[in-house]
């Protein structure tokens, strides 16, 4: 009767650790975001603020361009989605369904990219763009992301997954392979490609790297760069300033995750899975 | 006549016209930079300056230069660490959280949210938590009568401050899927072993382990290789420091690239990186393919 009781008390104990664990640095973060900065710098904290400010986010809000840097995030993650798809819908078609010579090796070659990280190849490429004229550009920051191999895995692998006879019977009917595409195989891989776009947008609205590498001015930064430049307004670190303007970067992804929490964590797991 | 060859021709040419826009990308901005970067690596070069070819000169200025050495040693440092504890609490998770409940998928929920929560974000939070005099995590410290940390402004604790960060970001991922390889495995071998009156630790080693061995391999690389390419939590918290003891290869390639205009010398320590990593890529698709072998 006593071990029972003993085992639930202790899972109980277990969860509520496991939520502390990943639930306090949000929590944290959102009570600093409401708090005065006499209440930031007191020792102990506070776990509540009596009088939330929302001043705080005001004060974000004017310290950077927050419009222009929100314009660019957008500007660039939706274009970034859309060439994907532009590219990756016909590479994937052809890789799972058509024959020709050096398919396996090309494959491959698409394949070894994904291990490629921008964190390697930066410099190389920084150097291209400003041969070309492109930094501080929209196109610098899209065009090296506007493929993606893991997008063409990915799709490759639904699209080998429609039935061979419904194939067969839309060429008995004279259907065109474009027509084939668009009314079979896109329909049947529609989970896949909002899988798909879900973690290409939420790749580009986060990445920090990138756009601190390839941009030198704020005309076309993005806001994850935007908010890292609040930690300098009004010299030195001003917590409540900075984690106002944290909440409001990870608002849009936090919504798009409690919307489509599935989709987000089949796609980010993906690779693993299979 | 005429047109029917020319059909063909078109439907022959139609798998390349179908992947070139894919191509052109991959081509541009991952192999040719690729080469680019090894090129560069036989130069010295400050970007505006002639560019001067010097051999291998890069190759032996780095590996002469004691701050290199650190700097791998940093390197190794955060992978093995890293890598080994978010392994070590994944699997447990993994094992606490495996059944279908409600409230595990739940808890499956919150501990993935913070790996699609920009570095930026996560950077700021840990920088405040970990700040010396006002932070929570020295409240935390003090609660329990331990002394104060000086977590990011110490050499000895500053990686390790780093590491934290990445394995709690990095854990609910690597959970998620050693959870969906244990639901894989076929119920009759834990049924088998109930009726052997196996017990709970002996089947978890006998059973469990044997068949996500695959899976932990992966895992184990694509951690690596993630671990290698860290930076915006070192850009954002440390800079590298204090006194060098978190600047790893992907930073010192940064600083000399971008602070010190270093292209050649920049370049070379890209090479090295590229080895790790190609060393490493050439492991995982062995186990890759492997792995879509055997289902």
């Amino acid at each position: 009767m006593i071990k029972p009781i003993m085992k639930k008390t202790i899972k109980l104990l277990i969860n509520m650790l496991i939520i502390v664990i990943f639930f306090v640095p949000f929590y944290w973060m959102i009570l600093t975001a409401f708090k005065t900065l006499e209440e930031t710098v007191q020792f102990p904290p506070s776990f509540w603020v009596s009088h939330p400010q929302w001043e705080n986010f005001l004060v974000a809000l004017k310290a950077i361009p927050f419009m222009k840097f929100t314009i660019n995030s957008v500007v660039v993650s939706i274009s970034v989605m859309l060439l994907q798809f532009l590219t990756v819908i016909p590479a994937a078609y052809a890789f799972a369904r058509l024959k020709f010579k050096g398919k396996s090796l090309l494959f491959g070659t698409v394949l070894s990219t994904m291990m490629v990280p921008s964190q390697l190849v930066f410099l190389p490429i920084y150097l291209m763009f400003s041969k070309w004229g492109l930094i501080n550009n929209y196109l610098s920051l899209i065009l090296p992301f506007a493929t993606s191999a893991f997008g063409i895995f990915m799709l490759r692998q639904s699209f080998m997954q429609v039935p061979e006879e419904i194939l067969e019977a839309a060429k008995l009917d004279k259907a065109s392979e474009f027509k084939t595409l668009t009314r079979i195989m896109l329909p049947a891989a529609k989970p896949t490609l909002v899988m798909l776009g879900l973690f290409s947008w939420i790749s580009t609205w986060n990445d920090y790297f990138w756009p601190l590498v390839i941009t030198t001015n704020d005309a076309v930064r993005t806001l994850p760069i935007g908010i890292s430049s609040l930690r300098m307004v009004e010299s030195g670190v001003t917590y409540h300033i900075v984690m106002a303007g944290n909440v409001l970067l990870i608002i849009p992804i936090i919504i798009v995750f409690l919307i489509a929490q599935k989709q987000i964590i089949r796609a980010f797991t993906y690779t693993g899975e299979k | 006549m005429a047109n029917i060859t020319k059909r063909k021709v078109g439907s022959r040419l139609k798998p390349y016209a179908l992947i070139t826009p894919a191509m052109i990308i991959f081509i541009l901005f991952f192999i040719y930079p690729i080469v680019y970067m090894v090129y560069l690596s036989f130069f010295k070069w400050n970007m505006i300056g002639d560019m001067k070819f010097i051999g291998l000169n890069n190759y032996t200025s780095m590996f002469a230069n004691s701050e290199f050495w650190v700097v791998m040693k940093n390197t190794f440092f955060f992978m093995i660490l890293s890598v080994g504890l978010v392994i070590l609490f994944s699997m447990l998770m993994a094992v606490y959280l495996h059944k279908n409940t409600k409230i595990n998928n739940l808890l499956q929920s919150v501990i993935f949210a913070p790996y699609i929560i920009s570095f930026v974000s996560i950077s700021f939070i840990f920088l405040w938590m970990f700040e010396p005099d006002y932070g929570l995590f020295n409240y935390f410290l003090e609660r329990i009568g331990i002394s104060s940390v000086r977590w990011l402004q110490n050499t000895n604790t500053a990686m390790i401050s780093l590491v934290m960060v990445s394995v709690w970001k990095g854990v609910g991922y690597n959970t998620l899927i050693i959870i969906s390889a244990i639901q894989k495995i076929p119920s009759y071998l834990f049924e088998a072993a109930e009726l052997d009156r196996s017990n709970k630790a002996k089947t978890f080693f006998k059973i469990t382990i044997p068949m996500i061995s695959p899976t932990m391999f992966f895992l184990v690389l694509v951690n690596l290789i993630t671990s290698l390419k860290t930076f915006e939590t070192i850009q954002l918290m440390t800079l590298g420091g204090p006194a060098n003891s978190t600047k790893t290869l992907v930073y010192y390639l940064y600083e000399y690239g971008f602070s010190f205009y270093k292209i050649g010398y920049a370049s070379a320590v890209g090479v090295v990186l590229m080895v790790l990593i190609g060393v490493l890529t050439v492991i995982y698709f062995k186990v890759l393919s492997k792995k879509v072998y055997y289902h």
